[in-house]
């Protein structure tokens, strides 16, 4: 009996989108490392990778194959078990943030069936990424850990405290933006940002919250570990920070979380800043074409956000110098967290005595 | 003082004024530097495939001449390796005899003609000092290889190929 209460096409449509949502994001994860390599060349007047496949297309999967290749370390006195953790978890939660993005809105099937382009639209979307982020911090603070190594434990302290204290002025940044919108759903904060403009202004959170997307942005750069915050790793200063004693796929994994954190972290700021799969003169198309056809334009439309904004992270990589250490902590606890606090407490005095 | 050059630039120590403070107006301007370098032209040569010109006073690998007739121009007399300021050259003269006058221009051949290009700092003294004209410095490089034996260049290696033999 408890076989026939249980909806298989349900199961069946929520896995099939969970793959194509999972091997999307590996995917754009894998070609924003080709991304990233271009644009750094382009930036400095060089060409960047060219030789594996037309444009250098192929390159990250060689880079893959030669991670895979390489050999695999596990130092004798670390804790194995914490060990290999370590960058599974970092993995684990990268991929797992992209549950509650709505990716495009609901297709109503002729048979009466809605399928909805989101794998949950649960109405906590907000707190369960913010949630599965404090998780990923676990995942580098496990892997500095179980090195057994001094520097190791000092690089993921740094990366740890870096994350919590940026985590903050993020939170208290979306608090104004979540007090406008009145719910903590992804997908209901995407609805919202219909269109491009209404009622003489416009829809979008950006110009709603322009204080607050600017902290968040800022925020977004250092929870993500990119220059100008990427003192965790700091390449050319430090050996590698927390996985110095990584090897093989697993410092593959470390690195490719990065990646994919980007892509989410991206799509997340675009859902909750930028409208999210809206564009202007949505109504208009929506009645022209098909739903299922409007749909597929929703879904490009918030990756070709999704990949502008992962561009400007780009740009900005190879733009600003990487802060101190000092200087990082000021910026944080001083300058963002009070900053936040201000827009908070503006924000709530405007609902209270100009919207009422 | 009278200053060396019009270079100096006064260190500029005013505290940062508040639009300064905000970073962001400055982030802007460095990005449209760092943005408006993407459509400029890369510096890259695709090495292999392009290669740069070398300079009209280029001095690499050496080659021995031959004349017309495909001759050796070589006499082995030995002002080369006397010349050399790193001793890299190393020759034996032997006669020629009667039915060689095809392949060696003169009376006197280098039978034997070495030169270690790892000694070899390519000054290009051989050739200004060569009074027959038979040694000049090429627009090659050596190749790397694997054996400190295989860069002692014999004659074999160093002679231009004879245009008589070629067609």
């Amino acid at each position: 009996m408890l076989l026939l209460t249980i909806d298989w096409s349900f199961i069946i449509e929520k896995l099939i989108l969970i793959s194509v949502i999972l091997g999307a994001s590996l995917g754009v994860a894998t070609y924003a490392t080709w991304g990233e390599r271009k644009v750094a060349a382009w930036m400095q007047d060089r060409k960047g990778p060219s030789r594996a496949g037309p444009f250098g297309l192929l390159q990250p999967i060689a880079d893959g194959i030669k991670l895979f290749f390489k050999e695999e370390i596990i130092p004798t006195d670390a804790n194995r078990f914490l060990f290999i953790l370590g960058p599974s978890l970092a993995m684990l939660t990268a991929c797992m943030a992209s549950a509650v993005i709505p990716w495009g809105p609901s297709i109503e099937l002729e048979s009466g069936r809605i399928i909805a382009l989101q794998v949950a639209d649960i109405n906590i979307g907000i707190l369960y990424v913010f949630g599965v982020v404090s998780v990923g911090v676990y995942g580098i603070m496990l892997g500095g850990w179980a090195s057994n190594n001094k520097y190791s434990l000092m690089g993921s302290v740094r990366a740890a405290s870096q994350a919590i204290s940026y985590e903050l002025a993020m939170g208290i940044s979306l608090i104004a933006l979540l007090m406008m919108t009145g719910t903590l759903s992804l997908a209901e904060i995407v609805n919202q940002q219909h269109g491009f403009w209404e009622n003489g202004w416009f829809t979008w959170n950006v110009a709603k919250q322009p204080l607050g997307f600017i902290i968040f942005l800022v925020c977004a750069f250092a929870e993500l570990n990119r220059a100008p915050f990427d003192l965790p790793e700091a390449e050319s200063e430090l050996v590698a920070g927390y996985h110095t004693e990584y090897s093989s796929m697993k410092l593959g994994f470390y690195l490719f979380a990065e990646y994919v954190n980007l892509f989410i972290s991206s799509a997340i700021l675009i859902t909750l800043f930028f409208g999210g799969y809206n564009f202007p003169f949505m109504d208009q198309v929506a009645g022209s074409v098909s739903p299922v056809v409007f749909s597929i334009i929703c879904v490009l439309v918030l990756l070709t956000k999704t990949i502008m904004m992962i561009l400007f992270f780009m740009f900005i990589r190879w733009t600003i110098p990487r802060f101190r250490y000092d200087q990082l902590m000021n910026l944080g606890w001083k300058s963002l967290i009070p900053l936040a606090l201000v827009n908070m407490l503006i924000t709530g005095a405007i609902i209270i005595w100009v919207l009422n | 003082m009278q200053e060396l050059t019009n270079k100096r630039v006064a260190v500029d120590r005013k505290p940062m004024t508040f639009m300064e403070r905000l970073y962001i107006p400055t982030i802007i301007k460095g990005l449209f530097i760092t943005v408006g370098h993407i459509f400029k032209k890369p510096a890259t040569i695709s090495y292999p495939e392009q290669q740069r010109p070398f300079s009209p006073v280029f001095r690499g690998l050496h080659i021995l001449n031959r004349d017309e007739q495909g001759r050796e121009k070589c006499t082995a007399c030995g002002l080369c390796a006397l010349s050399c300021p790193a001793e890299a050259i190393t020759m034996e003269a032997a006669e020629r005899t009667k039915g060689e006058e095809h392949l060696y221009k003169e009376e006197k051949y280098a039978a034997k003609y070495e030169i270690n290009m790892l000694r070899c700092i390519f000054c290009g003294l051989c050739e200004e000092a060569c009074p027959k004209d038979a040694i000049y410095l090429s627009e090659t490089v050596a190749q790397a290889n694997y054996t400190r034996k295989s860069f002692i260049y014999n004659k074999e290696d160093l002679l231009i190929p004879n245009p008589n033999e070629t067609h």
